[in-house]
C-alpha cells in the first residue's frame, strides 16, 4: 500500500545547522497494516510522517501509495489518499467552523470542490449518526462551532473526518500526546475501533513505548532517520518493554535508550 | 444647535455614500475577516473601478456594460495580487502595496484612453447632463425612482445575497476553511493557493463595483479616490462588528452589519464636518478610529488572561 524507497532529507544542508533527519530509510507496508513508529527526539519520526504526507518533499527516493508514485505531488492533492491527525489538537480542525462544517469539508475530500451546497440535509444526518458511534455527545451538538471543544473532542473528531472517506493511508502524527492520560486511552481506543472497522492501513508515531506495544501488529524504531528495529507478527504479541530496550542497545550499540525512549 | 438642520439634510447624502462604501466594506471583510489576510489592493482598485466605469460611460456604452467591465478589471487587480502572494511568495502585505502602486500609473492612464491631448489624467467627469447614469447624489433627496439609494440598496442586497449562496457551496466552504486553518484545509484537499486568489478576486471585484458606483454618484473618477480606502473599509468593518456582532450571527447579517457600520461612518463623518472639522483631517479621524477600535479587544483578552491566569501555556 505505502512503499518508501530510499528516501533522504536533511536539513539546512551546508550550514551549521545541518541536520540529517532521514537516511535512505526504506519501508514497506502491506495493506492493512497498522504500523506504530517510535524513536527518540530527533530520530526522523515526523520528517518520515511530513514527507508521506507532503508537508515536506524529499531531498532523494521516491514514495508510491497504492501503486501511484507520490514523491513530487503537493500536499493537497496527495490528500486524496490520506487522512492525518496532528499533534496539536488545535490543527485538525477549523475552529470557527461548526462540527458540520468540518465534517463537509473532510467528506469532500479529493473530490473538487464546486458551486454545490457545502453541506446536504442528507449528510446532516449521517453526521449524527456517526458522531453517535463515537459518544462523546457530539451528536446533538453539529452546529457548535469546533473551537469550543476540549482537546480530547477535538482530537476525536479529526480522527473521524480523517476516516469520513475511507483514506488508503492512515498517519497519526503522535495524536494523543497533547492530551492528558485518561483522554489519551479515550482516544487511543477510537483509534482502534476506526482503524479495525475498516482495516485501514496505518502509521502511528507514539513516543510512549507501552502504547506502541499494544496497538499495531508491526513495530519500528528509528534512530538517527534510519529504521534500527521492525518486529512484526508473533514476535511483536509477545513483545515487552524491557525486550525492547535490549534489542535497541544491541542493535544501536548504545545505552542512551532508557533515556531518550522512556522520558516522554 | 444651528448645525442640525443642515446635518440632516446630508444625511441622504450620507447614506448613498455608505451604502456605496458597504459594498467595499464587504469586499474587505472577505479578505481581513474570511480569508485573514490585509489586503491592500484596494485603494488602487477600488479607484481602478471608478477610471474604468468612468471611461465606459464616456465612451458611450451602457452603464450596467460600464459597471461589469469596473469589476472584472477589478477581479483581474485581485488576481495579480493573489499569483504575487501565491505564485511568487510575496506577503501578502506587500504583495497589495505592489499591485496598489502599480495601479496608481496605470489608472493614470486609463482615464486618458481615446483622449489624442493626453497621455494620463488625473480625474475624468461623467456629469449625469450628459450620460445615462445608475445613480448620481443629484437626485439623492428625490421623492421618486430617481432616487440612487433605491438602486444602491438593491445593489448592495444583491451582493450579500449572492455571497450568502456562495460561501454556502463547496468552493466558498474550501475558501473559509483556508481563512480559518490552511493546515487542516490542505489535509482536507482544498488547494490553500486557489482559495486564496480566489478570495482576492472576489473581493477586488466588489471593491471595483463600489469604485464604478462611487465614480457615478460623485459624477468623477479621480486618481486619488481610493487613497486610504483600506482603513475606512476597516472601520466599517469593525463599526458594525461593535455595534452589531452580539446580535448578528448569521453571515448574511454580519455582511450587513458590514455595511450599516460604513452608513453610520458617513453619518458620523457629516456630523463633524458640519461641526467644523476639515475634510483634510477626515484620514487622522478615521486612521485614529480603526487603531482604537482594533486596540481595545487586544488590551481586553491581555488584561483578561492575567487575570485569569490564563496566560502564557494556554495549551501544551
Amino acid at each position: 500500500m505505502l512503499d518508501i524507497q530510499q528516501v533522504s532529507k536533511t536539513f539546512h544542508p551546508g550550514t551549521v545547522n545541518e541536520k540529517t533527519a532521514l537516511r535512505n530509510l526504506t519501508l514497506h507496508l502491506n495493506d492493512g497494516d497498522f504500523v506504530t513508529v517510535i524513536g527518540g527526539n530527533g530520530a526522523g519520526k515526523s520528517t518520515l510522517l511530513n514527507v508521506v504526507a507532503g508537508t515536506l518533499f524529499p531531498d532523494a527516493g521516491t514514495i508510491t501509495i497504492d501503486g501511484v508514485d507520490v514523491t513530487r505531488l503537493p500536499e493537497h492533492k496527495r490528500a486524496k489518499y490520506i487522512g492525518r491527525v496532528f499533534q496539536d489538537p488545535m490543527t485538525g480542525t477549523a475552529a470557527t467552523m461548526q462540527i458540520e462544517e468540518n465534517l463537509a469539508l473532510a467528506r469532500r475530500r479529493g473530490a473538487s470542490r464546486t458551486l454545490r451546497p457545502g453541506i446536504t440535509r442528507a449528510e446532516r444526518k449521517e453526521y449524527q449518526q456517526l458522531l453517535q458511534i463515537l459518544d462523546l455527545g457530539l451528536e446533538s451538538r453539529l452546529t457548535t462551532k469546533v473551537g469550543l471543544l476540549s482537546g480530547g473532542q477535538r482530537q476525536a473528531l479529526t480522527l473521524l473526518m480523517a476516516s469520513l472517506v475511507k483514506p488508503k493511508l492512515l498517519l497519526l502524527d503522535e495524536h494523543t500526546a497533547a492530551l492528558d492520560p485518561k483522554t489519551a486511552a479515550k482516544v487511543l481506543e477510537a483509534t482502534e475501533k476506526i482503524v479495525s472497522q475498516a482495516r485501514l492501513t496505518t502509521l502511528m508515531i507514539t513516543h510512549n513505548m507501552r502504547d506502541a506495544i499494544a496497538h499495531g501488529n508491526r513495530l519500528i524504531m528509528m534512530y538517527e532517520g534510519r529504521i534500527v528495529l521492525d518486529i512484526s507478527g508473533e514476535e511483536k504479541r509477545q513483545l515487552t518493554v524491557e525486550h525492547l530496550l535490549e534489542q535497541f542497545g544491541r542493535v544501536t550499540g548504545s545505552d542512551e535508550a532508557d533515556d531518550t525512549l522512556l522520558l516522554g | 444647535m444651528d448645525f442640525l438642520l443642515p446635518f440632516f439634510n446630508s444625511l441622504p447624502n450620507a447614506a448613498g455614500q455608505g451604502l456605496i462604501w458597504g459594498i467595499m466594506a464587504i469586499g474587505v471583510y472577505i479578505t481581513y475577516r474570511i480569508l485573514d489576510v490585509a489586503d491592500l489592493t484596494v485603494d488602487g482598485s477600488l479607484a481602478t473601478g471608478g477610471a474604468v466605469c468612468a471611461l465606459c460611460i464616456t465612451m458611450g456604452w451602457n452603464p450596467w456594460l460600464a459597471l461589469l467591465t469596473a469589476v472584472l478589471a477589478g477581479m483581474l487587480a485581485g488576481l495579480i495580487t493573489g499569483l504575487l502572494h501565491t505564485a511568487c511568495g510575496i506577503p501578502a502585505i506587500l504583495a497589495g502595496i505592489l499591485t496598489q502602486l502599480a495601479l496608481y500609473s496605470i489608472n493614470l492612464r486609463v482615464m486618458a484612453i481615446g483622449d489624442p491631448n493626453a497621455v494620463t489624467k488625473v480625474t475624468l467627469a461623467v456629469s449625469v447632463n450628459n450620460h445615462d447614469l445608475l445613480v448620481s447624489s443629484r437626485f439623492v433627496r428625490s421623492i421618486g425612482l430617481d432616487n440612487p439609494l433605491i438602486l444602491l440598496a438593491i445593489v448592495t442586497l444583491a451582493v450579500i445575497l449572492l455571497l450568502y449562496w456562495f460561501f454556502g457551496t463547496e468552493s466558498g466552504s474550501a475558501l473559509r476553511a483556508t481563512g480559518a486553518n490552511q493546515a487542516m484545509a490542505r489535509a482536507q484537499g482544498i488547494s490553500t493557493n486557489f482559495s486564496k486568489v480566489l478570495g482576492l478576486v472576489i473581493s477586488n471585484g466588489l471593491v471595483a463595483l463600489s469604485g464604478a458606483l462611487l465614480a457615478q454618484y460623485q459624477g468623477s473618477s479621480t486618481v486619488d479616490m481610493g487613497r486610504g480606502a483600506i482603513v475606512i473599509g476597516l472601520a466599517a468593518v469593525i463599526i458594525g462588528e461593535v455595534l452589531l456582532g452580539k446580535a448578528f450571527r448569521n453571515f448574511a447579517l454580519r455582511l450587513l452589519s458590514a455595511v450599516i457600520g460604513a452608513i453610520l461612518y458617513y453619518a458620523v463623518i457629516t456630523l463633524v464636518l458640519r461641526l467644523g472639522l476639515e475634510t483634510n483631517d477626515l484620514k487622522l479621524l478615521t486612521a485614529l478610529v480603526v487603531a482604537i477600535f482594533l486596540t481595545i479587544p487586544y488590551w481586553k483578552g491581555k488584561y483578561f488572561s492575567k487575570r485569569a491566569g490564563k496566560g502564557g501555556a494556554v495549551h501544551a
